[in-house]
């Protein structure tokens, strides 16, 4: 069988999944991108897309060690992720980017050095085991071949555990993310709120970084989020645009990396960015209208 | 990773007194210059580092290692000197963040939005690098992403060391104002420092340190400089300028330690040594301040008293 795109979108599409590992690829970035797009939305409000990004580059020296070992990548993955996110957890602010001069910017540095060693050992494994750089660049950058179906149904039941856990414990989560100090004083329990929180994205990324690698998380869990938030405040609203946004870039991304010479990464974070301007700029528009629509007077300018 | 004649180099170090075997190092010329552009490029990440960590702007620092490595492989694409790729890209997009981020700082979703597109290309140039250049793909990548500061040849290490030179002086112009805008923007802006264009000018000169850094210990591995000595030295004083001094001697130290532990063990890649001795830094400086009861115990006594 030939691979070849033509326009017949119908017959491109029974192409792809007549190939075991496409339809893997199509399940596992189906799930992975419906807990992104949920899990990232909070981590979007809750401003930590510096931990989100700490615990992907982490997952990396997981799985380069889990690799040289011989043992599952996935293991390490889930192992090392979820180790990192109980240090951020364990660190006071709780792994926020830092604001402009905030009492939290050292932590970010902490962070910083703990993704620094990181990265340092995850490239000491992959130098021990020899001969390993063209893995090197599908475990950072992401590859749509090679996906087993026991992954599948791991990152499946590890996606089924985040939302259920997520439909449960969300309420008061948006209720302290939006107000942690009134939240508090209402009986919600912020810490441990938090530190949970970090468990279910330590979790979301290890799963996505299966898909887009290790580097590339952000393409589904921070941009499809942004996206929405451009778009809409509502948060019943505005998880439904993500998740959306974030399957659509992951089918579209995974198809026409299958009949391109370029990775998965590269279209996936291509397409969610182009999303995310044009959210932007919708945005604008809209904002302009609003201010000029027809018939309404300019606004009043005080005389100085 | 290491140049041949390292491995009965390493062992004449472990084999040999100390003082012999210290000698014998230095006369080798790749680690002559390897120690030389290490120096210039540690002592400028440390200082620069400790105004980054100051003003918040770890996240940002982080996106402009990526664009680093988008840069690189983007010359090597295009046919150029990598260089012009690093320097290019990330002082363009440490301006544009500086620009664009105005008095709040640029968002962390909108950064993260960014930087993943960057490295997305980033892939993009190093498929279209493999697909059309005959030798030495995957190497390549794995060159800019993680350094190679023993591979610097000699050429290099003097572009390299002019290069931070300048750098070091720009900084040096421009560090009282800009500690002063960093600690108090109000004030300073109120005193009339050009507060919005120091932020800018500041991080095109990191995004310049990045290119710099990039070349010894690899796009991916930045914080080993930029991060680690300036939260060591937090950790020690809280003194600005001599936490300043403290940050480029803890740099240069790590970078010094690293290259001869590379050396004595040639298994160990030194982008790997010198992260893990900076590392190593911080936990004995945060080990030394916890025992001296300082820093931390105050912040976790105020969220007893919150909750």
């Amino acid at each position: 069988m030939t691979v070849g795109f033509d326009w017949n979108l119908v017959s491109d599409v029974r192409e792809i999944l007549s190939f075991h590992f496409m339809l893997n690829a199509m399940r596992a970035g189906t799930i992975v991108a419906v807990v992104c797009g949920v899990v990232g939305y909070f981590m979007v409000l809750r401003r930590q897309s510096f931990a989100g990004h700490t615990m992907a580059v982490i997952g990396f020296p997981g799985a380069a060690g889990a690799t040289w070992l011989g043992v599952n990548a996935g293991i390490g993955y889930f192992g090392c992720c979820v180790l990192a996110a109980l240090v951020i957890a364990a660190l006071p602010g709780g792994g926020r980017a830092a604001g402009s001069t905030g009492a939290n910017s050292e932590e970010s540095a902490v962070i910083g050095t703990l993704q620094g060693f990181a990265l340092a050992c995850g490239f000491l494994f992959v130098s021990l085991y020899q001969g390993y750089l063209s893995g090197l660049t599908a475990l950072l950058f992401g590859s749509i071949t090679g996906i087993t179906d026991a992954q599948v149904l791991v990152l499946l039941v590890a996606g089924v555990f985040c939302l259920a856990v997520l439909a449960v414990i969300g309420r008061p989560l948006l209720f302290a993310t939006v107000d942690a100090e009134v939240a508090r004083a209402r009986g919600v329990r912020v810490r441990l709120l938090s530190a949970g929180f970090l468990l279910l994205l330590a979790l979301t990324v290890a799963g996505t970084s299966q898909v887009t690698g290790s580097l590339l998380v952000f393409a589904l869990l921070v941009a499809p989020a942004a996206t929405a938030m451009r778009l809409t405040a509502r948060p019943g609203l505005g998880l439904a645009i993500s998740v959306t946004v974030a399957v659509l870039v992951t089918w579209l991304g995974e198809g026409i990396a299958f009949f391109s010479p370029y990775q998965i990464g590269f279209w996936v974070t291509t397409l969610a960015f182009v999303g995310y301007l044009l959210a932007v700029a919708g945005r604008w528009l809209a904002d302009r209208r609003l201010v000029r629509a027809p018939g309404t007077p300019l606004p009043a300018v005080p005389v100085r | 990773m290491n140049p041949a004649g390292v491995v009965s180099g390493g062992r004449q170090l472990l084999a040999a007194d100390p003082v012999t075997g210290l000698g014998h190092l230095l006369g080798q010329p790749f680690l002559q210059h390897a120690l030389a552009a290490g120096t210039a490029i540690a002592l400028l990440s440390g200082l620069v580092g400790y105004f980054v960590v100051l003003r918040g702007q770890v996240f940002a620092g982080d996106a402009l290692s990526h664009v680093a490595y988008t840069g690189a492989i983007a010359a090597l694409a295009a046919g150029v000197d990598l260089r012009f790729g690093l320097f290019a890209g990330t002082v363009l997009v440490g301006l544009l963040l500086g620009v664009l981020g105005g008095r709040a700082g640029a968002d962390d979703a909108v950064i993260g939005v960014v930087f993943a597109w960057v490295l997305g290309l980033g892939v993009f140039f190093l498929a279209y690098y493999t697909a059309h250049a005959s030798t030495g793909n995957g190497a390549a990548s794995a060159r800019v992403l993680f350094g190679s500061i023993l591979g610097i040849s000699r050429s290099a290490a003097i572009t390299a060391v002019g290069i931070a030179a300048g750098l070091l002086v720009l900084l040096a112009v421009i560090a009282r104002p800009l500690l002063f805008a960093s600690l108090d923007p109000q004030v300073a802006a109120a005193r009339g420092v050009p507060v919005r264009v120091l932020g800018a000018g500041f991080l095109a000169l990191v995004g310049a340190t990045a290119a710099e850094a990039s070349q010894a210990v690899g796009a991916l591995l930045l914080f080993g400089l930029l991060a680690a000595p300036p939260a060591a030295a937090l950790r020690l004083t809280s003194r600005p300028w001599r936490a300043l001094a403290l940050s480029g001697g803890l740099a240069v130290a790590a970078v010094w330690l690293g290259v001869v532990l590379s050396y004595a063990w040639p298994v160990l890649p030194p982008s790997f040594t010198i992260m893990a001795c900076s590392t190593a830094e911080y936990l004995l400086a945060a080990g030394w301040s916890w025992t001296a009861r300082a820093g931390w115990p105050a912040r976790t006594s105020q969220h007893s008293v919150a909750r």
